[in-house]
């Protein structure tokens, strides 16, 4: 077996941290401390990690609309996902002959795996994490039309939006950004009125709202 | 293999036309009825979990698993088809209650002449101007003749809505263009969120005729005829590719699993994966004998019957029939052979996505609440001058608008897919985004039919179906025409920005456009041109019914359920009333 390899962040990037989403509404998370957290990681080696973490940075910035990728623990959702059997290609029909060149309209044709194609892809990016900022938008430019880099932003955006059961979008961070309340068992008062205005619930996630500690799919086998 | 004691009855498929048939005949009869599903059993306990976008709609959580079956596709007989690796343009359903579990139970009856097509087309226009190479065929069937049984299917699932035309009279504010029914809805519209009412005003405006999207998604409590109460939707917006956490949605297992385990004499089987259909068939005569199918435990079983129902949808219906050898398989060259012909789609597309100044609020609703208009449906305007024949509706539904699949889009003014220009795009857009709907017509064609496949295959080793299928240039122009209409009425709406539809090419397997898919099996009035009767028994073997839409000689604009529903309802009376008397054929 593998060394087990972990993602070191600071405390002070996932979490206690001060949201503002688009409609100005301000939200405060209470875990202020300076410690690490290490995050055991199922799938990326730690350096492929660092990679991922800042190229979905880039796509998902931290800036001054609010916190990006980065504060919503992207790429631990992506390693939890292509551990699972999403990366394995489970949910996907893999019987031969492949024919990698098919038109768009045929859909993914090809044999790897997302585990493959994100293996394969992140050789292409070593060292992408020590670059600036400009030389990492050039870098990925230049990759933006590879099924690698389509996966990797499908990824990024499921990562900053998924329940936080899923391990991305951490505190709801991304919900909150864009006033989303995540599940809500009855809008059925609200649903038609608010009309024109910015009706924005304080978010919950599914774990907070059945009380359950429902699994996730990448847990399933 | 095992060989069980005979049943009385054998529905192959759990979803709404096998559990349908099972209710009625479990109801009505005394036989001994066996459900075989593919899928694990279903329960609305189950959906108390289930509102998680990334396991449900993003992963499919409740669809059929591709990786042990899908399709092949080509878009002409000369191409070599590939398969449809992942999910893709529609969604096939598996588990009890098949995909009426995760539909959007949006409920509108077809238009009367959508069962004459042929005839009425050609009455006024001539049969000129039929596409040279459609298969369009009127169903045997008239509007008239369904309308009780539509009724029923409204009762059953306690269709909301406002009705346009009671017995020919007609009523504001309700579809006016509709074919007549017998009674008001059920129970009252879906309460109508703010998008789908601004779009109600601009349809107004210019001139249409609105009014709300019929939906079992149902507005208020309600108890059905066979005395299975439902609470009314709470719209929480987890509801296409869902199952409903509190069964107001009506899906098969809170509306007919109740009734089917109340009868003793109904039982189901789930995992039991149907291969074949064992039948005598000789060239016009015979009888199908019973089933083999693959247990839960991987064990092949003989399961004999006497009367056997194909409910597995169209696909499944399409392909079991030709994996059994019943009857003749269509060759598009001769147009010889009825098995696989007129296979349709839906000319089902989002017209205009369009981009407003105030938040939309779009995380409430249901997956039926909304607003639609008919002026351009069917042949409800006048074609002469048009270059293209049928058409469709247009709608604005207030129905799923969760993050993972809506944020991101933006309007083409913001140039980059990623980092920080499209990021505050996106995250300014994601609530002041929706989408004018349109779903129209597919006729039918004669190069688009289904078949085996020939390379490629199942888990079990059996070869996968292959759709042969591209549109023509009556969809091309027809979508063109109806995208101009959704930009005037987007525009009218006040969008800021709007993107318009980029019109049809080839048919693209990686766009949902609806899972109405049908044919394969289509009813008719000869046994050259169609597979089943208007009671849906086969032509040839008498003892064999072939349940859904894959009856349908081909598409109409409308969601197929309701019809569906209430072709099972007719047939259920035939089986009844005429069948079980004299055990022979109903036409
Ligand atoms: C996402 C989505 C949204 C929809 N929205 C609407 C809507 O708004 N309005 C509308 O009218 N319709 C809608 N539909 C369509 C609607 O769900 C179908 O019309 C309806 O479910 C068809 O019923 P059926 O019994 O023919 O098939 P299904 O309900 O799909 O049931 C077929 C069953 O057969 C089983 N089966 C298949 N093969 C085998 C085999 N070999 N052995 C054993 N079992 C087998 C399957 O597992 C499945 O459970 C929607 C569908 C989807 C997927
Ligand atoms: S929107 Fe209504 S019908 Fe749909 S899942 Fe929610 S409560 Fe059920």
């Amino acid at each position: 077996m593998r060394r087990r390899e972990f993602l070191t962040l600071s405390a002070a990037s996932i979490g206690g941290v001060l949201v503002y989403s688009l409609d100005r509404e301000v939200f405060r998370f209470s875990a202020q401390t300076n410690q690490s957290v290490h995050i055991p990681l199922r799938f990326f080696t730690q350096s492929e990690a660092l990679i991922v973490a800042a190229a979905a940075s880039r796509i998902f910035p931290s800036d001054e609309t609010g916190p990006g990728a980065r504060e919503a623990g992207v790429p631990i959702y992506i390693d939890r996902q292509l551990a699972g059997p999403w990366g394995r290609d489970r949910y996907r029909y893999t019987q031969g002959p492949f024919e990698e060149n098919a038109p768009a309209e045929f859909g993914y044709q090809g044999k790897a795996t997302p585990q493959q194609i994100y293996r394969e892809g992140l050789k292409g990016l070593k060292g992408f994490n020590r670059l600036k900022a400009e030389e990492q938008d050039d870098t990925l430019k230049q990759i933006e039309a590879t099924l690698f880099f389509s996966l990797l932003r499908q990824n990024t955006i499921e990562g900053m939006f998924c329940d936080p059961m899923h391990g991305g979008n951490i505190d709801m961070v991304g919900w909150q950004l864009i006033g989303f309340p995540g599940p809500r068992m009855s809008n059925y008062d609200d649903v038609d009125k608010h009309f024109g205005e910015a009706f924005r619930p304080k978010p919950a996630g599914l774990r907070q709202v059945t009380r359950r500690k429902v699994r996730p799919g990448e847990d399933l086998e | 293999m095992k060989t069980l004691p005979s049943v009385d009855v054998v529905i192959i498929g759990g979803g709404w036309t096998g559990l349908l048939m099972a209710k009625e005949l479990g109801s009505r009869t005394a036989l001994n009825v066996v459900v075989l599903e593919r899928g694990g059993p279903r329960r609305t306990d189950d959906y108390n979990d289930d509102m998680d976008e990334l396991d449900y709609t993003i992963r499919f959580r409740m669809m059929q698993d591709v990786s042990q079956e899908t399709v092949t596709l080509r878009h002409d007989s000369s191409q070599r088809a590939l398969p449809l690796r992942q999910h893709g343009s529609f969604l096939p359903g598996s588990g009890v209650g098949g995909a009426g579990e995760h539909w959007s139970a949006v409920c509108p009856r077809f238009l009367p002449d959508c069962f004459e097509v042929l005839s009425r087309t050609t009455e006024k226009y001539g049969s000129k101007r039929l596409p040279e190479d459609h298969a369009i065929q009127d169903w045997g069937i008239t509007y008239d003749e369904l309308e009780p049984h539509y009724t029923r299917a409204d009762l059953l699932l306690g269709i909301s809505g406002k009705a346009g035309n009671i017995r020919g009279q007609q009523i504001e504010g309700g579809n006016v263009f509709e074919g007549w029914r017998s009674a008001e809805y059920p129970t009252p519209p879906t309460k109508i969120p703010y998008f789908s009412s601004i779009f109600a005003e601009a349809a107004k405006t210019l001139g249409y005729h609105p009014y709300p999207v019929p939906a079992a998604t149902t507005s208020r409590a309600y108890t059905n005829p066979d005395g299975i109460s439902r609470p009314g939707c709470t719209y929480c917006g987890y509801c296409e590719t869902f199952g409903c956490m509190i069964g107001a949605k009506s899906q098969p297992t809170n509306t007919l699993l109740p009734v089917i385990e109340k009868h003793k004499n109904v039982s189901i089987r789930t995992g039991a994966w149907v291969r074949r259909i064992v039948h005598d068939a000789a060239e016009n005569k015979g009888s199908a004998r019973g089933v083999i199918y693959i247990d839960a435990n991987g064990q092949e079983v003989f399961q004999p019957a006497e009367l056997i129902f194909l409910a597995s949808w169209t696909l499944n219906n399409t392909r079991l029939l030709l994996l059994s050898g019943i009857g003749k398989a269509y060759n598009p060259g001769t147009r010889k052979g009825s098995l696989g012909r007129n296979l349709t789609h839906q000319v089902a597309f989002s017209a205009v996505t369009a981009f407003f100044e105030k938040p939309l609020n779009r995380f409430m609703g249901s997956g039926a609440s909304g607003i639609m208009l008919s002026d351009l449906d069917g042949d409800l305007f006048d074609h002469s001058k048009l270059p293209f024949l049928r058409g469709g509706t247009l709608g604005a539904r207030s129905a799923r608008s969760l993050p993972i699949s809506e944020c991101g889009v933006v309007p083409k003014s913001v140039k980059s897919t990623w980092g920080s220009e499209w990021k505050k795009a996106a995250l300014h857009y994601y609530d002041r985004t929706g989408r004018i709907g349109f779903s129209g017509e597919h006729l039918a064609y004669q190069d688009n039919y289904m078949d085996l496949d020939p390379v490629y295959k199942d888990h079990f080793g059996d070869p996968l179906l292959r759709l042969t299928l591209d549109w023509r240039e009556n969809e091309r122009k027809m979508a063109d025409y109806m995208t101009t209409k959704a930009m005037e009425l987007a525009r009218e709406m006040g969008a800021k920005e709007v993107t318009p539809f980029s019109g049809l090419r080839s048919y693209d397997a990686t766009r949902y456009q609806s899972s109405h898919v049908q044919g394969g099996a289509i009813m008719g009035s000869s046994p050259e041109s169609s597979v089943v009767n208007p009671y849906l028994q086969h032509w040839q073997l008498s003892n064999l019914f072939v349940l859904g839409a894959s009856s349908f000689p081909q598409n109409a604009s409308a969601n197929p359920t309701p019809t569906i529903l209430a072709l099972t309802y007719r047939t259920a009376d035939a089986i009844v009333d005429r069948y079980l008397k004299n055990p022979a054929a109903l036409a």
